[in-house]
């Protein structure tokens, strides 16, 4: 058994069966389905309150996501144990700023690399909320749903995301 | 309704408990299956690895067929999302570029800081922070302007197609299934 944990990589095919009992766990125990992006809004909320005081939760979208700790808040903090847990376990916790194919297309700089994981994490976070949900919270438990919108949002996640990455790279890396 | 299970789902530490636990699994799935690389989620994006696409199609799978299980015992019930041409694509793309950016999702890039990755937690985790805050500052304008556009509601495809979900279900897992096959006949 401690084997399996100590490699470091599983089948794809495992994992996503595992995910997706995780995700029929969650409705089971708690009745609602994985998803990330509203416990980044949450927090959001969260920081903006501690610089500007209790009139940030007045703010229609927080009327809507209270800027409390809540079970998607815990599951954010439970993933980042959880995948140190793997990564710690297996040998592959590795600090480092500039992943390698980044590096091969734009260089080794750190200052670089940050900035652009930076302007596209706004982006995302900004697209994550408008179309209420992310790849977890449409992309795996939507689509498990068959809700229509999330089958939508997917489509359009890979589609913006094929599209940059391939402007970003060239197509046909 | 099983009144034991009533009972934990309305109990609130217990239930903080349980999403702390699933987040574990889920966190601990994902680096490995090494989803939280922005190397193999790039590589998915550039359509050179499909490691990604395996991933979220067998979760689909399982949970499709897991949830809908549970609905027909009358253990859960489903909650899709409420989408709208202006809400669901649209932010949709907005999110995509990011992607595209980031290289990692939100989910991914919480587990991307679990092992190690800096441009995860500084400009992923820090972005998406301010991102999600800027969109609650224009909220009430882009409620009134773009999320409402074309609307359709929380419908699932089965409701649309007025069929028996498992219509749906079965049809769906299948077809991902052959997919899954033929990518790996094709050797990706």
């Amino acid at each position: 058994m401690m084997e399996q944990f100590e490699m470091d990589l599983w089948s794809p095919y495992v994992v996503g069966a595992g995910i997706g009992a995780l995700n029929t766990l969650a409705f089971l125990l708690s009745d609602r389905p994985i998803g990330t992006s509203s416990a980044y809004a949450r927090g959001s909320g969260m920081i903006e309150r501690a610089f500007r005081g209790s009139k940030v939760e007045a703010k229609a979208y927080y009327r809507k996501f209270e800027p409390v700790v809540d079970w998607e808040v815990v599951l954010v903090f439970g993933i980042v144990v959880g995948a140190f847990l793997s990564a710690v376990l297996s040998g592959s916790f590795r600090v480092e700023a500039v992943p390698a194919l980044w590096a091969a297309r734009f260089g080794p700089d750190p200052i670089l690399r940050i900035a652009a994981a930076f302007a596209g994490g706004v982006l995302m976070g900004l697209g994550a909320r408008w179309a209420g949900g992310c790849t977890s919270g449409h992309g795996i438990s939507g689509t498990a749903q068959l809700a229509a919108s999330s089958w939508l949002a997917v489509a359009c996640f890979f589609i913006g995301g094929v599209a940059t990455a391939m402007v970003l790279f060239g197509a046909g890396v | 309704m099983d009144l034991a299970i009533e009972d934990l789902r309305s109990n609130h530490r217990a239930q903080l408990a349980i999403g702390l636990f699933i987040g574990i699994g889920f966190g601990f799935l994902l680096q490995k299956g090494g989803v939280t690389r922005y190397d193999v989620i790039v590589g998915q994006l550039l359509l050179a690895d499909f490691t990604v696409f395996k991933v979220m199609a067998s979760a689909v799978i399982v949970g499709m067929v897991g949830i809908h299980l549970l609905r027909s015992l009358g253990l859960a019930s489903l909650h899709p999302k409420a989408g709208s041409w202006g809400s669901s694509a649209l932010g949709g793309l907005i999110f995509g570029v990011g992607f595209g950016l980031l290289g990692y999702c939100p989910g991914t890039a919480a587990g991307a800081v679990g092992q190690g990755s800096i441009d995860a937690l500084l400009g992923g985790v820090g972005g998406i922070l301010l991102g999600a805050g800027i969109f609650a500052w224009r909220y009430p304008s882009l409620e009134e302007r773009v999320l409402r556009r074309g609307e359709f509601g929380d419908k699932t495809i089965p409701e649309i197609l007025g069929v028996n979900p498992w219509m749906v279900v079965i049809p769906t897992a299948l077809i991902l299934l052959g997919v899954l096959f033929w990518i790996e006949e094709t050797g990706f």
